[in-house]
């Protein structure tokens, strides 16, 4: 441990990117892809890509290298579902642009346009790990929560690198209190909005005007409506779940996945056939509400068991602004219960990329990866274990935050 | 089905060195003896756990070592000790066992699952001062969460009223006894009551919102001394006419009576206040009506004032990590829990949740590991006084459980590996020497709420 940050801190940080080689030798690697976990093994970034991973390579002239000493090097995580960057305090009155009030936005609302990559979370979050995050609204007055992006936690101006990546809709007991009270209002709105979305503009220029929709909300949701882009669906029940999955059937187009889920093990061979992901929150055992009677511990081994593609994240209404970084946590729980802990670890890393349609650029470690990387000081999902290093794009991060210069402030051994 | 209701080994059950007075003879206005316990410990064998690395609970490590169990206490901690004819021994060999692990801060029962308007029933917000409600009126046994928070090694927790209002009401010790009927079966015997209070932004908006006092900080500060100026008052006639024996005694006032129990330190104070100066602010409060504050709950600054909460005698209740929700928590750090440790005070792991209740172990595994980065010299032993010995303390119930301490109440848990790692889980929970939780025995549900709810049986 300490001869590693005597390494990482002997090399100038954060060099620029470009036409820049970087080799971290003698990780134990986890690549998430065909070569699994690579004991030590090396893993060469050039100009932010990943260029080869295995054992003995070379080190180009030039290039900078760090030492892993044998320690775990993987994919940064990717929190599946956040508000990170859309407020600085997410209570207290403060400006919190993950609250979308009445009735002006629901689908329209975007979390790209308010994301901020200089909000003090997003180094705290980097520096434990994560690198990616999907962001959207935490709420909005209809059944369409708005559109989700997917974000770097790099801190710099271009950070939104998925815009308009996922339309989040409400099809539980949420959905319900938001669209007439009642599932039996829900679902005929819903296609309603669909209709909308589907033949807009012709159907708002002649007058007639949507259904349900006002003219913004079905602009933004056309794309969605016609498969190019994906529903993130939060139900919890196996009831609600059926009903999604008979939505996919006749709707075979439309790309879906579900958010929530806490009773998705009821229907795991169903999820499987439908190819219906779900990302779930593997602490998600109570009743708290009506749609979980019969959430469990093992939900995530019993749907990786079945074949259902899974990511983690915390369950609808737990989603914040400031604690994106337990998602290893999240993951280390759902190894304690029966989860394999390479699926476990995929589930915060290359499941969240592959969901939300960018799995050919991140979540592994494989040639042409761009290389988020992450070299910990012990197995990533131990809840004692912490980054020793962060590189996103080839880039290292800093480990300093706001936190951290208050715990420097305060230290006793100060 | 276990017995739940059978008393078996009710050996030293009365007489906690922490409650003054007995059952029926409260010589205070503070009324406490009301709504008495009921709980009964269920039958037991003696135990003896051999072989496993223990943590006392006292800030000791003991590798390779028995525990014994016997009449609902802790009879020894050592190498090689006798089984008792009958006993049940248990292959320790590879697993831990520490004490069981107190939540200071929860609101179970008050605030159950499933979450609905009708029971929500934490927040008496109807005026800033609730000092006359209790929470255990609230509390509602067949929580399902009191089972999750035993698979999760608690065998004691606080239950609170919440913090919208200046003065919450009183809280209460309980045991999460599985089953149990009524909340008396679930009162820790003896354990004193405490009042709930509440800094900062919670009550100021909840009463500022309605053009009411208080609005302010400042407003806050006055309503805490205003209400204590009076039970003062209260205090006095109750004890005047006690002693001269004349006329009619004050009319019972439930709200002072409660916080006439503080001052006559008959109910322990749990404050929930996050910031520093206004830690410091009710500790200036402390002196100026002659009170001793138990615990600050939440806490978030706790690692600005370690000299002040030591110097007090003050215990910290806190978080590993949470932060940032609203602006009193923006100066969370991680280390906040070892700074408090390092500062020589009373530092707590409290869980404030019905998830986090589960594996609060994890959080202290997640604040250890932070303070060791930040330079400090703590072991995981150590590490276990914030989840048990500390809390026990800070709820006036350290001389019966907390620690494995002999004739302490054998509260004890055997987890799977170490519990600092994300991957242990709570094996076996022993309650008073009775096993109450094993991990993986099938049974039906505790709850009747989940009795019988399609899919429910078989989950877990």
């Amino acid at each position: 441990m300490r001869l590693l940050l005597a390494l990482l801190l002997s090399v100038a940080p954060a060099a620029p990117a470009a036409a820049d080689a970087l080799l971290i030798r003698d990780g134990r690697i986890v690549t998430n892809g065909s070569a699994g976990i690579v004991a030590n093994g090396d893993v060469l970034i050039v100009d932010g890509r990943v260029a080869a991973v295995g054992a003995d390579i070379a080190a180009p002239p030039g290039a900078r290298v760090v030492e892993a000493g044998g320690r775990y090097v993987t994919p940064g995580a990717f929190a599946a579902m956040s508000e990170i960057g859309l407020s600085e305090i997410s209570g207290s009155g403060a400006p919190n642009d993950a609250n979308v009030a009445g009735e002006l936005v629901a689908a329209a609302a975007d979390a790209g346009r308010a994301f901020n990559p200089n909000v003090t979370a997003v180094a705290v979050t980097r520096m434990e790990g994560v690198t990616r995050a999907a962001i959207a609204p935490a709420q909005t007055a209809g059944m369409f929560g708005g559109r989700g992006a997917l974000v770097s936690l790099g801190g710099t101006p271009d950070s939104v690198f998925g815009p308009s990546a996922f339309m989040v809709v409400e099809l539980g007991e949420t959905g319900a209190t938001r669209t007439g009270g009642s599932r039996a209002a829900l679902w005929p709105v819903f296609e309603a909005a669909l209709r909308d979305a589907r033949e807009y503009p012709a159907r708002y220029r002649s007058g007639q005007g949507g259904a349900v929709l006002n003219e913004l909300d079905a602009a933004a949701l056309q794309p969605f409506a016609r498969g190019q882009g994906l529903f993130l669906v939060h139900v919890e029940s196996a009831a609600d779940i059926r009903r999604v999955i008979s939505f996919k059937r006749d709707n075979p187009s439309l790309r879906i996945a579900i958010h929530g889920g806490a009773e998705a093990w009821q229907v795991a061979e169903e999820l499987a056939r439908a190819d219906v992901p779900v990302i779930l929150d593997p602490l998600s055992n109570l009743p708290d509400r009506f749609e979980r009677l019969s959430a469990r511990l093992d939900n995530a081994a019993l749907l990786n068991r079945a074949g259902v593609r899974i990511a983690m994240a915390p369950a609808p209404g737990t989603v914040d602004a400031h604690q994106a970084r337990l998602a290893l946590q999240l993951a280390g729980n759902a190894v304690a219960n029966g989860l394999p802990w390479d699926a476990a670890f995929a589930g915060v890393t290359r499941g969240p990329a592959e969901i939300f349609g960018v799995g050919g650029q991140l979540g592994r470690l494989e040639r042409g990866y761009l290389a988020d990387v992450v070299i910990w000081d012990g197995d990533p999902l131990e809840v004692m274990s912490a980054p020793a290093a962060v590189f996103i794009e080839g880039r290292e991060q800093t480990l300093v935050s706001r936190q951290t210069r208050l715990r420097d402030r305060y230290n006793p051994r100060r | 089905m276990p017995l739940r209701h059978s008393v078996v080994a009710l050996t030293a059950a009365l007489g906690l060195a922490a409650c003054a007075t007995a059952p029926g003879e409260s010589d205070s206005a503070a009324n406490t003896t009301a709504f008495a316990s009921t709980y009964a410990p269920q039958a037991s064998v003696p135990t003896l756990i051999r072989g496993a690395t223990v943590f006392d609970g006292a800030g000791v490590e003991f590798a390779n070592a028995d525990v014994l169990m016997r009449d609902g206490r802790i009879v020894a901690v050592g190498p090689n000790l006798t089984a008792p004819d009958g006993a049940n021994i248990i292959d320790g060999s590879g697993k831990f066992v520490t004490p069981g692990i107190i939540d200071a801060h929860s609101h179970l029962g008050v605030y159950p699952s499933p979450g609905i308007d009708a029971t929500s029933d934490g927040n008496e917000l109807t005026q800033p001062n609730t000092a006359e409600v209790w929470a255990e009126h609230s509390v509602w046994p067949m929580d399902p969460g009191f089972g999750r928070a035993v698979a999760g090694g608690i065998t004691t927790l606080h239950v609170l009223p919440g913090s919208g209002n200046l003065f919450g009401g009183r809280g209460t010790t309980l045991r999460p006894v599985l089953g149990a009927r009524t909340v008396q079966e679930m009162k820790f015997p003896g354990a004193p009551q405490s009042l709930k209070m509440a800094c900062g932004e919670n009550p100021s908006r909840v009463y500022g919102e309605r053009d009411s006092s208080p609005a302010t900080g400042m407003g806050n500060v006055a309503g805490y001394r205003q209400a204590f100026a009076e039970a003062q008052e209260y205090n006095r006639r109750v004890r005047e006419h006690r002693e001269s024996g004349e006329g009619d005694p004050p009319d019972r006032n439930l709200e002072l009576e409660t916080l006439a129990g503080v001052l006559n330190g008959e109910i322990l104070l749990q404050w929930h206040c996050y910031r520093a100066d206004e830690m410091a602010n009710a500790i200036e409060i402390a002196h100026e009506f002659d009170f001793e504050i138990a615990a600050f709950h939440h806490a978030v600054e706790a690692y600005k004032i370690p000299d002040l909460l030591a110097r007090e005698n003050i215990c910290a209740a806190m978080w590993a990590d949470w932060w940032g929700f609203k602006i009193e928590a923006y100066d969370g750090i991680r280390e906040n829990i070892p700074f408090v440790h390092a500062g020589g005070a009373c530092a707590i792991v409290h869980s404030d949740s019905e998830v986090g209740i589960q594996r609060l172990n994890q959080e202290a595994a997640k604040a250890l590991a932070d303070g060791r980065r930040a330079g400090l010299a703590i072991t995981r032993a150590q590490a276990w006084t914030w989840l048990s010995r500390n809390p026990a303390r800070a709820l006036g119930i350290e001389q019966e459980t907390g620690t494995l301490a002999v004739g302490r109440r054998a509260d004890v848990v055997m987890w799977s590996a170490d519990p600092l790692s994300s991957y242990a889980v709570a094996e076996r929970v022993f309650m008073d020497g009775a096993l109450i939780y094993e991990r993986g025995r099938a049974g039906e549900p505790a709850s009747d709420f989940e009795l019988g709810q399609t899919y429910r049986e078989g989950a877990q």
